[in-house]
């Protein structure tokens, strides 16, 4: 190919990333199964159910721009989430109990 | 455990712990340069074979032999499409776009399997595709679900769900073959006869001679050797073989009682070097068929971003 075909691509940047949510069964919640490039909603939603339901994987599609997500810094996890995990008290396995008690 | 990241301090990276951990790694995490580009060319190469592994396929889907074998071919074909996209998306999570890599693969900086290099003949080829070329692929990617870096993982769990069906038509169309006329049975005989070679190249180089997989198994990326998962392949396909009712064209391949293992004659690694470096039976054609539908195609994308572009309200250009 020439030079010139190649760097002449701009109609594939310009599409959003979509992120990409199935629903297996009736009550079930939507899952995150993975993402794709569409120029709306509506062609994210067909392409959403081309590319991930071809054998009955979904009974309900959701896709949501990429761009509209907000998400925890992977870096601050530590800070940002083990301060639950200090709190012992709020796990069952926390509290001792007689061991002839039943049902508990 | 030996130091990845090259740091030579002493202490461990946050990507070293993940992966002494066996955790997987995900996008926005920190990660050495050098994991991320291995990453990009293993991904971008998978998503090609995927896309290119259409063609060999695709030149039977007007003439498969009945209605039911082309419903069935034009589903598998459909699914290479698919998995060519989950993999173009997992690739992209690494912060490289879909036109960058179509880009390498059409100037040839990036490459395909060499597999898709060989022609298909003959309508069985169809059949000894399923069973040794997804087969092989199969033994090559489920050790791939539990790669460390999580996109990747995730695409391959859907890929191996997929790949299993292309398997078992394949297997099932060359049985069908294997027990009909003799003229039949002799077709089928030839399609494994081409096929077997090639197929136990897919695993790449001997170990003795594989310029990725010391540090792709340091990084968790690759699990076991070329030469382990060539020999699990070859231990699946004999008794396959047998009830086929068809051989395999090597007459080195014997079972080493000691073992339980096949163990399988010299490859001809000089085939596979001129394979990949383009002088295959069919590179030409391949790359050719590719830029031509990237080419026809180029309106479809045009008027689809116009339209883009419409709805956001800015200009088309």
């Amino acid at each position: 190919m020439s030079e010139a075909t190649v760097n002449a691509r701009p109609e594939n940047t310009a599409f959003d990333l979509w992120e990409v949510f199935v629903r297996a069964r009736r009550g079930l919640s939507h899952q995150h199964v993975g993402s794709l490039h569409a120029p709306d909603a509506e062609v994210a939603l067909r392409r959403a159910r081309d590319l991930y339901t071809r054998r009955g994987e979904g009974v309900s599609v959701w896709v949501v721009p990429a761009g509209a997500v907000s998400a925890s810094d992977p870096g601050e996890k530590e800070p940002y989430f083990t301060p639950a995990r200090d709190k012992e008290y709020r796990y069952p396995t926390y509290y001792e109990l007689p061991r002839e008690v039943r049902g508990l | 455990m030996t130091t990845l990241a090259g740091t030579g301090t002493g202490t461990r990276s946050r990507f070293e712990e993940l992966i002494a951990a066996d955790e997987r790694v995900e996008p926005r995490d920190e990660m050495p340069d050098a994991y991320r580009a291995s990453l990009i060319r293993q991904i971008a190469q998978h998503a090609h074979s995927e896309i290119i592994g259409m063609q060999p396929e695709g030149n039977w889907l007007t003439r498969a032999p009945s209605l039911r074998r082309k419903a069935i071919l034009l589903a598998k074909v459909q699914d290479e499409a698919g998995h060519g996209l989950y993999l173009y998306a997992a690739a992209e999570t690494l912060g490289v776009t879909r036109g960058e890599l179509l880009d390498a693969l059409h100037t040839g900086r990036q490459r395909y399997s060499s597999i898709f290099n060989y022609p298909t003949l003959t309508w069985a080829d169809v059949g000894a595709i399923g069973w040794l070329v997804d087969g092989a692929a199969i033994v090559n990617q489920i050790p791939l679900t539990r790669c460390s870096y999580g996109p990747y993982a995730r695409a391959m769990v859907r890929i191996c769900q997929e790949e299993s069906f292309h398997q078992r038509q394949g297997y099932e169309s060359l049985h069908t073959l294997a027990h009909g006329t003799a003229s039949q049975k002799a077709m089928a005989q030839d399609a494994v006869d081409r096929w077997w070679w090639p197929s136990l190249m897919m695993f790449g180089p001997p170990d003795s001679a594989s310029t990725h997989s010391s540090k792709s198994a340091a990084w968790k990326i690759k699990r076991h050797s070329n030469d382990e998962l060539r020999q699990r392949f070859v231990d699946l396909c004999v008794p396959q073989a047998e009830v086929l009712g068809l051989t395999l064209p090597d007459p080195d391949l014997r079972l080493d009682e000691a073992t339980g293992h096949y163990r399988h004659g010299e490859i001809d690694w000089s085939e596979f070097k001129a394979v990949l470096d383009g002088d295959g039976p069919c590179n030409r054609q391949r790359m050719e068929r590719r830029a031509a539908a990237d080419r026809e195609g180029r309106w479809v994308r045009e008027a689809a971003a116009a339209y883009h572009a419409k709805r956001k309200g800015g200009v088309p250009t």
